[in-house]
């Protein structure tokens, strides 16, 4: 009976767990603290998508206040699974925290930085299961703000500043952006309840106002997502950030951000109005076919293993707003696998560059010569899920793209098919690069550094059950293929 | 003279663009920070702004046989409750981030710091 409840006890619990930590002002502590309210929110999660999973809808008044008037939150397959794969993401990469930040962060920071991640955590998942549009951007701010804090813990502690400041100014303005935009829908039809927007706005729809809030919202959301010319931020802060909280930004943040488009363009705006109408497609389709074909060739020159993954996972959600864009059911089905796919791959890459940095001390590509014979567990992982970036068959990335392509096909965009395939050449140079470094780099003589030992269960353990996560994917897509092509009918219908 | 009537929307592009202006266009960060904080005041106002209603009270539910009161809207000062209460936070985080930088720059001119950048990369360069 209490199972009504689950949704809202997701959020709640994170948040009442961070203040618990800095009481707690003990690094074990707090981190039980956290993996306990994090691994309660992954089984409240697996409850509610079993829930979801037959296509039917939650609506959960907070305060039993009936929307409109009250604070929705609204699951349906989509959302649901999302709020499954970020708590999990999430849990994953707090195992791998707990010895990652042990070099990284004094021992006397670490409740604070905990706190954060819980305080992180729920500004991630309360953007996706709430169904209220001001509450997407308190939820925003929230997470973005416990994130600028966890970013500048960086080691190299004056670059991981600047990249947390740069971000904070990117940041605020896309968030302020997404207030404004929130507040013009809010003049143009007096609600903010998301499914009571997508009634009302049709009739108002030929307003500017309406116009407005549409353009402020897009730009709003393109900064957040890291979509091509407002890209800036993510590479500095992917690489100069603690390991673990790079783990954690490239798993879930811009995909939370993907998701947050997803709900504004096809379930409030409609995708009559957000496509036939505005033409989002035609004005984006040049920005994210430059993006991921560009940062593909900037990745390519990048010599920190975590820059080339930065910019590849700019490039991947050029990929996803390829297929998102199509607005067509197999494209959307297509964006929301690789979304889905593409955050256990990078994550999975970001936990085995961190475990390298973790035992190497480094994080240039070129230091790691002859690694395989060092750290087998992780660079073989680092393998995988490399082979799996570039799409090669039997892994997840290969299920991804062949979705991507089929989709861009079935559109009729042709050439756009023609760049994925050759920017996925480009990813096996960048993936391949570092590959041989590892496989086929020369030994360094034994003068040259100490023996250099594979790394600590608690971070080879989160790496295998993603990698073996995505294996499976890769062998058996049933599962995500049918999951993405219910969201998929759930976005589109919502329209008609 | 409709333009009139929507002087407040004129203010609040004025102050928001002002903002927004200082935020690209000055090398301090503190001078950013404002910028930002000004930038996000103009979407306050609107907000506020959006709520008034034309002879409206304050939306305080007084006796019903006094006749009929105009109240104005109350959520959209609600919200804003809630973003001040954000941009409060936001600037917080963002001078406690300039005073490190500071420590560990020794300037909050964006020029400089980009200048010790610059050396922190080529520095990375050189050893490889």
């Amino acid at each position: 009976m209490y199972s009504v409840h689950f949704p809202v006890l997701i959020v709640i619990l994170p948040l009442i767990a961070a203040p618990l930590c800095i009481i707690a002002r003990h690094s074990f502590a707090a981190f039980l603290i956290a993996l306990t309210a994090n691994s309660i929110s992954v089984l409240l999660a697996v409850a509610v998508v079993r829930r979801v999973i037959d296509g039917s809808v939650i609506h959960y008044s907070l305060g039993g206040w009936i929307a409109p008037t009250g604070i929705e939150y609204y699951i349906d397959t989509l959302n649901g699974v999302l709020l499954l794969i970020i708590s999990l993401l999430s849990f994953l990469a707090l195992i791998f925290a707990k010895d990652s930040i042990q070099q990284e962060i004094s021992k006397a920071r670490h409740y604070l930085f905990y706190a954060g991640w819980l305080m992180c955590l729920v500004g991630l998942l309360g953007m996706v299961i709430t169904g209220d549009a001001f509450n997407v951007f308190v939820f925003l701010e929230i997470s973005s703000l416990s994130m600028y804090m966890l970013i500048a813990l960086g080691k190299q502690r004056r670059q991981a500043i600047l990249a947390a400041f740069r971000y904070l100014m990117m940041g605020s303005i896309g968030a302020s952006f997404i207030l404004l935009g929130i507040g013009f829908l809010y003049a143009a039809t007096g609600t903010l309840n998301m499914l009571d927007l997508s009634e009302r706005l049709p009739g108002v729809g030929q307003s500017r106002t309406v116009l407005v809030g549409f353009s402020f919202i897009t730009v709003g959301l393109l900064i957040k997502t890291a979509v091509f010319p407002v890209h800036s931020w993510l590479a500095n802060t992917y690489q100069f950030a603690p390991s673990s909280i790079a783990v954690f930004l490239a798993g879930t943040a811009t995909k939370v951000s993907l998701y947050v488009f997803l709900r504004f363009f096809f379930h409030v705006f409609g995708q009559d109005y957000s496509f036939a109408q505005m033409l989002l497609d035609n004005i984006l389709l040049p920005l994210v076919v430059i993006g991921f074909f560009v940062m593909s060739i900037v990745a390519v020159y990048q010599t920190d293993i975590r820059r080339v993954l930065a910019y590849s996972s700019i490039a991947q959600i050029g990929y996803i707003f390829v297929a998102l864009i199509m607005a067509t059911e197999s494209g959307l089905t297509a964006g929301i696998i690789h979304m889905i796919n593409h955050a256990f791959i990078k994550a999975a890459l970001f936990v085995a560059a961190g475990c390298i940095a973790y035992r190497l001390g480094s994080t240039r590509i070129k230091d790691m010569s002859g690694l395989v014979v060092h750290m087998p567990w992780t660079t073989s992982a680092f393998i995988i899920a490399g082979l799996s970036l570039i799409g090669i068959p039997l892994t997840a990335g290969f299920i991804s793209k062949w979705h991507l392509i089929a989709a861009t096909i079935e559109s009729g965009w042709w050439l756009i098919a023609l760049m994925i395939l050759l920017s996925s050449l480009i990813a096996i140079v960048y993936i391949g690069k570092i590959i041989e470094v590892f496989c086929f780099g020369s030994q360094p003589n034994s003068q040259g550094r100490a023996v250099i030992q594979e790394a600590p269960l608690s971070m080879l353990l989160p790496l295998w059950i993603l990698i073996i996560i995505s294996l499976y994917t890769g062998i058996n897509a049933d599962v995500v293929v049918s999951l993405a092509a219910q969201s998929a009918d759930q976005l589109l219908g919502t329209m008609q | 003279m409709e333009y009139l009537g929507l002087f407040n929307y004129w203010a609040v592009v004025v102050i928001m663009m002002s903002g927004f202006y200082i935020m690209i266009a000055r090398h301090n960060l503190v001078k950013k920070i404002i910028g930002l904080s000004i930038f996000q005041t103009g979407i306050f106002y609107f907000f506020i702004s959006l709520g008034k209603v034309d002879s409206g009270t304050a939306p305080i539910f007084v006796n019903q046989q006094t006749g009929e009161a105009v109240y104005s809207n109350p959520l959209p000062h609600v919200l804003i409750l809630t973003a001040i209460v954000v941009g409060v936070a936001t600037m917080a985080v963002g001078l406690a981030l300039i005073v490190r930088l500071y420590e560990s720059y020794g300037s909050i001119e964006e020029d400089d710091i980009r200048k010790i950048e610059q050396k922190d990369f080529h520095d990375d360069a050189d050893s490889y």
